[in-house]
């Protein structure tokens, strides 16, 4: 083992050039991957938060469009119905035994926070500025601790709304399209045409354009007023987990207990988690591509290096090596290959993610950016040793294999 | 003390034709002897020799080295036996060109795991020194010359202190100068250490000059003269 690692080590060296050229295939390969899957994954982490800050990870609320039994099979529950084109019955959104659901589900161990909400569309004016948005009607306490609401406020405080009727806490784009500070007043409309001036007590960034354009938070009872509707109008009630991977097996149970519609943040954001999906896809795609070639690259190098070194492969198995020796001596200089070219690329993979996290990025009026996200998770880079390593191992394994096949007869006898 | 013994070693090449190289050949060799491999060309000396060295198992008929049958068994236990028994001397040297002089040497012997490294080492300048080339021990074996190299060679062949050396033209490809030496080198060995050596030759002062000449011609040997004639079956 050691003489087959000795003659592998000489080998190598000898032709320094050649070898470098196999190692950097190697470096290359690894170095783009850890730098797509930095990058990949850290906007991954990044929508995903993003995610999580604008939607709680289970979501009771009224699904009117939801299909419902027909007055025809309540009638006849065993005959044969057929009742094409149902049209939807009208119904309010409201929640009923709202805040009893809410108290319910609160007690479960799963569960964080439960915070009832109501909210509505509205139109918010400002001298002659008007401009259409969300109304939500929160307790703003119960929903700083599903949406950490607190740390996201750019001005004025989440008291500060909890201790007026009249306030309103809006979204800091919002509020610069109306061109509104904290202290100034805004007219807010229904669809139902009821008007009221409401104050704004602070501002919040959540970071996601169709957030922070168009939302604001009010008290329960001030949007309760607005939409002229009694005391138990609740229309969403929130809930945060401790563990958001558990939603979607909890969500059924709760819409069990509410007898409404309960959706899961997975479900809910079904379109990012596919371009999660795609971006993991691609990343891995061109990542097993480059190490392909990089691989291809390997093989032709040994080959050649075998070829080259047919009369000494003879002359060791006349003195005694067997085939597996033989074989050990490619494979181990193949390895070699792989493992530093790989720990190489580790070093670039590092060097790209690190000043990709540092290029300057402007993710515009839609997400608050200003730097790429750039995960640097050692998972990945792990990984990225592991599929070196492999790489070089299969790409060395067929031109050591036939070096191990060598008959020392034809090439002695010349 | 026989060293090697065949008995009714056939061979056919079966490329572009069936083709008979050898023919019932038996052939015994003492400890000590040697003995050159004569015949013209395609007269399947070569071939014999191949057999002999273990390396060609594709033949019909026994051989026996060292007392041990050798006949049917697997190559890489027949790696293992020539590694400690035969030695090798070719036309070309075969010296691998990345390595010193001294590593050549060593090579056999550290994969024989018989002495300790450092014993090894002594071992291989201890040879190189009995063919004068201690002085060109840490020198890249591709920048010696022919004979040097021929030497280191032979000094890798002997490391082992193997029953037999097999020599494929070893001075095929030397100046009279060079070839002298290598003779005088295997005359040393074989006259002091005791050494056998079976070396397929064209040369005919080389033939001329060793223990026994076996003439070969279509396979079968025609002829066996010399010293140990006496000796043969």
């Amino acid at each position: 083992m050691k003489l087959a690692m000795e003659i592998a080590k000489t080998h190598l060296l000898s032709k320094p050039k050649q070898t470098l050229v196999a190692m950097l295939g190697v470096t290359f390969g690894i170095g783009m991957f850890i730098g797509m899957v930095g990058l990949m994954t850290g906007l991954n982490n990044f929508t995903e938060e993003l995610t999580m800050t604008s939607s709680p990870d289970i979501h009771i609320y009224n699904d009117i469009t939801q299909d419902r039994p027909t007055i025809l099979s309540e009638v006849n529950p065993n005959g044969f119905n057929v009742v094409l084109h149902q049209k939807p019955k009208k119904e309010t959104s409201k929640l009923r035994n709202a805040l009893q659901i809410a108290e319910a589900i609160r007690k479960d161990p799963r569960v964080i926070g439960v915070a009832p909400t109501l909210s509505s569309q509205v139109f918010y004016n400002y001298g002659p500025v008007e401009l259409n948005g969300i109304i939500a009607g929160v307790d703003i306490i119960e929903e700083d601790k599903l949406f950490d609401l607190r740390s996201k406020m750019k001005s004025g405080r989440i008291e500060d709304l909890k201790a007026s009727t009249d306030g309103i806490i809006m979204g800091t784009g919002l509020a610069r399209k109306l061109n509104v500070r904290t202290g100034d007043r805004v007219v807010i409309t229904t669809p139902q045409g009821y008007t009221m001036t409401l104050k704004i007590v602070g501002t919040f960034q959540m970071g996601i354009g169709t957030v922070d354009n168009i939302r604001s938070y009010a008290n329960i009872s001030t949007v309760q007023v607005i939409l002229q509707q009694d005391q138990s109008y609740i229309t969403d009630i929130n809930i945060k987990l401790r563990d958001l991977h558990e939603a979607k097996n909890i969500a059924p149970e709760f819409q069990v207990i509410a007898g409404y519609k309960a959706e899961d943040w997975q479900t809910a954001n079904s379109t990012f988690l596919t371009g999660v999906m795609i971006r993991n896809i691609l990343t891995y795609s061109v990542s097993i591509t480059l190490l392909i070639v990089a691989g291809f690259g390997i093989y032709n190098i040994l080959n050649m290096t075998i070829y080259n070194k047919m009369k000494d492969i003879a002359i060791l198995k006349a003195m005694g090596f067997s085939g597996r020796d033989v074989k050990r001596i490619f494979m181990i200089q193949s390895l070699v290959i792989g493992f530093v070219g790989s720990l190489a690329g580790l070093v670039i993979g590092y060097l790209l993610s690190y000043s990709i996290s540092k290029a300057p990025f402007d993710g515009g009026d839609f997400i608050s950016l200003d730097h790429f996200p750039v995960s640097f998770d050692p998972k990945y880079y792990i990984i990225g040793v592991i599929f070196g390593v492999a790489t070089t191992a299969v790409a060395g394994y067929m031109p050591s294999r036939k070096a191990s096949r060598l008959d020392p007869i034809e090439i002695l006898r010349g | 003390m026989q060293v090697l013994r065949t008995h009714k070693v056939t061979k056919y090449f079966y490329d572009p034709e069936k083709f008979q190289v050898l023919k019932d050949i038996d052939l015994v060799v003492n400890k000590g002897e040697f003995l050159s491999l004569v015949g013209k060309s395609g007269c399947g000396k070569s071939t014999l020799m191949y057999v002999l060295s273990t390396m060609d198992t594709d033949y019909e008929g026994e051989l026996e080295i060292a007392g041990e049958r050798l006949t049917g068994r697997k190559q890489n236990d027949l790696a293992k036996f020539r590694n400690e028994h035969i030695g090798f001397v070719f036309q070309f040297h075969y010296l691998l060109p990345e390595f010193t002089a001294l590593q050549n040497v060593m090579i056999p012997a550290l994969k024989l795991q018989r002495y300790s490294r450092k014993e090894v080492e002594e071992r291989a300048y201890e040879k190189l020194k009995m063919l004068g080339m201690q002085d060109f021990a840490l020198k890249r074996s591709s920048k010696l010359s022919g004979g040097q190299q021929q030497r280191v060679a032979i000094a890798r062949g002997i490391i082992n202190d193997p029953d037999i050396i097999m020599g494929d033209e070893p001075t095929g490809n030397l100046d009279s100068y060079n070839s002298q030496l290598v003779f005088d080198i295997f005359r040393e060995l074989t006259g002091t250490y005791k050494q056998t050596i079976i070396a397929v030759t064209h040369d005919e002062e080389f033939a001329r000059n060793s223990d026994r000449v076996v003439e070969m011609s279509d396979g079968k040997i025609v002829a066996s003269h010399g010293q140990a004639e006496a000796k043969q079956v």
